[in-house]
């Protein structure tokens, strides 16, 4: 996959193409650079800790759509085995928007739910650029129903820029199928852990997100509107997404400190495309123990501390 | 009498945009829908229905209740909840403000106890005047508590939405209360209780993909538009032009999507006779 490079990525994508051009160098003749380069490999690491130690919220926002970010697919295959794929809602189509499944971890069964985004165009185009249809809620719909009836743990995926807005999503009922998975999942008998791994963007995202854990990505971004979108409505300027996603508190560390998250996983420095096996890795630890936890607990206790986690979310004053 | 003062909100609607006309105050009022110029009182007396066209003037919810509940039957609870600016979000104090002023409300709905052809129900009237009835934590709350105030008095629960969405300015905390509402309406279908939401013009974004959606039956007023992502969203990304009364109430009706459309006039009767058949044995 080849290596892109976001706006602010810039002073790294130079420093290593100097890198690659003196390694070629050192390769072809007699020349010996290796110091040189191990210098500034060594340059380069410190350049993107620093870049991204100090990313603004919208730079964030970028990240989290990154088109080197791994996907749900990616973190199927890098941290469990034997995934089987279930496809359809059983009742229009199968929407590669979504896609899910049963697999295991560490030898654990689980079922697993994840939008769904594409690499070359040909895949974004297949996966509609991970924005589904009423059909990928309903699919989902299908699998968590199947979770609770063999007593499954259920993981998700958050990784969207929103339910499709489309005429056919319209006329089968994009708001109903959203709102059917908020309100099944609420009461749905088996352990849930959703993690963001990208873009989660409203209430497409949400609809795989009732959870008895949340985890956020480090360079992940949750949010009702996108910056983009807000900015449109708010100075009728697109262009000014970058204010607008200061506003929006969108990022996995402001999600946390409103206690709308229960954890962020740290990503490998420079993000989770930098280096998606170390993400993986990173993400599995965090899931691992987090689905430990909630794993044992009674039915009624989950379902009674799924609610109130819930009911708590919310500011306002009362006289 | 405020409800045709003001210039109407822009138009949700695709379909041709009409030119805004200011409506004058006074003894007459023109029909945003087939522009006849109609004596005030004789729309007044119609349920604010257009009596040439059938079109329902957007109404605010201390407007609609006499058409909704028992005379004098309904009661405000939680009318002490205000929203609080937890992000600090550009302006929103402000536009709290102005909105507060505009409709004498605190937010976009009012949440109270009320009876219906003599059954008791708990009921959450939505209102568009107020920051275009997004739904924020007060929203969400107001509608927790009502239905768990079903469950606890065992009566049904019933709202009426008119809502653009979620409130952006208020963030993550807006979409959260989409969960919110959804868990607590499914929390009294466990309890056994029924859920009659009603939709009017307009109902778009996150309170269509929550609680406004399932109704264990779901009613709408003619002609009013329903939908998840907004025309404009909608055209914008697929680039065509979209069909003649797409997302309206018959639109919806058609796909399956609700079970009846309900004039203003017969609303009243219609939610009795439903009533009726879960109170009686
Ligand atoms: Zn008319």
């Amino acid at each position: 996959m080849a290596q892109e490079y976001l706006e602010f990525e810039k002073p790294i994508a130079d420093l290593e193409k100097k890198i690659e051009e003196l390694t070629l160098f050192t390769s072809n003749g007699d020349i010996n650079l290796e110091e040189e380069i191990l210098k500034l490999h060594k340059k380069s690491d410190q350049l993107r800790a620093e870049i991204y130690s100090r990313i603004t919220p919208w730079q964030k926002a970028q990240i989290s759509r990154h088109p080197n970010r791994p996907y749900t697919l990616d973190y199927i295959e890098a941290m469990m085995t034997d995934f089987v794929e279930m496809h359809g809602d059983r009742a229009f189509a199968d929407d590669p928007a979504i896609v899910s499944g049963m697999a295991k971890l560490d030898g654990m069964p689980l079922t697993v739910i994840g939008h769904q985004k594409g690499r070359t165009t040909k895949e974004k185009i297949f996966r509609n650029f991970g924005m589904p249809n009423p059909e990928g809620y309903r699919k989902a719909l299908r699998v968590m129903r199947f979770a609770e009836r063999f007593r499954k743990p259920l993981l998700t995926f958050i990784d969207t820029p929103g339910a499709y807005p489309g005429i056919g999503a319209e006329e089968r009922g994009q708001g109903e199928s959203i709102a059917r998975n908020l309100s099944v999942m609420s009461q749905l008998k088996t352990p849930i852990l959703t993690v963001v791994i990208g873009e989660g963007g409203s209430g497409g995202a949400l609809a795989l997100g009732v959870a008895d854990r949340i985890l956020m990505l480090e360079h992940s971004t949750y949010s009702v509107i996108s910056p983009e979108g807000c900015a449109a409505i708010l100075w009728n300027n697109g262009a000014k997404a970058s204010e607008a996603a200061e506003l929006l508190k969108i990022t996995a560390q402001d999600l946390f400190q409103m206690k709308v998250v229960d954890e962020v996983v740290e990503e490998p420095i420079g993000g989770a495309h930098r280096d998606p096996r170390r993400a993986a890795e990173l993400l599995k630890e965090a899931v691992v123990r987090n689905l430990a936890e909630i794993r044992n607990v009674p039915f009624d206790d989950l379902l009674k501390q799924r609610y109130e986690k819930l009911r708590r979310i919310g500011m306002f004053d009362e006289i | 009498m405020a409800w045709f003062k003001k210039e109407r909100p822009e138009k949700l609607s695709s379909e041709t945009p009409a030119k805004k006309v200011k409506i004058p105050e006074g003894l007459w009022v023109k029909c945003d829908n087939c522009k006849e110029i109609i004596y005030r009182k004789e729309v007044e007396k119609n349920f604010k229905v257009c009596p040439k066209c059938d079109y329902h003037f957007r109404i605010t919810a201390s407007e609609r209740l006499p058409y909704l509940v028992d005379e004098g039957s309904f009661f405000e609870v939680e009318d002490g909840l205000s929203p609080r600016d937890a992000l600090g979000f550009k302006d929103y104090k402000e536009k709290l403000k102005s909105s507060r002023k505009k409709t004498g409300l605190k937010d976009a709905i009012i949440s109270g106890e009320a009876k219906i052809g003599g059954c008791p129900v708990q009921l959450v009237v939505m209102d568009f005047n107020f920051m275009g009835g997004s739904m924020g934590s007060v929203v969400g709350e107001k509608i927790a508590r009502a239905v768990e105030r079903a469950i606890d008095k065992k009566t049904p629960f019933i709202s009426v939405a008119s809502s653009g969405g979620a409130r952006m300015q208020e963030g993550i905390l807006s979409l959260m209360q989409m969960a919110k509402t959804s868990a607590a309406t499914a929390r009294l279908a466990e309890a056994g209780l029924p859920f009659i939401s009603i939709l009017t013009d307009p109902t778009f974004g996150g309170v269509t993909a929550s609680f406004a959606m399932l109704g264990d039956l779901i009613l709408a007023e003619p002609k009013c538009l329903i939908g998840f992502a907004g025309p404009r969203v909608i055209e914008q990304t697929i680039k065509q032009q979209l069909p003649a009364g797409f997302q309206r109430a018959e639109f919806l009706m058609e796909h399956g999507m609700i079970d009846m459309i309900v004039s203003r006039k017969d609303l009243h009767a219609t939610l009795a006779r439903i009533l009726e058949f879960f109170t009686t044995e």
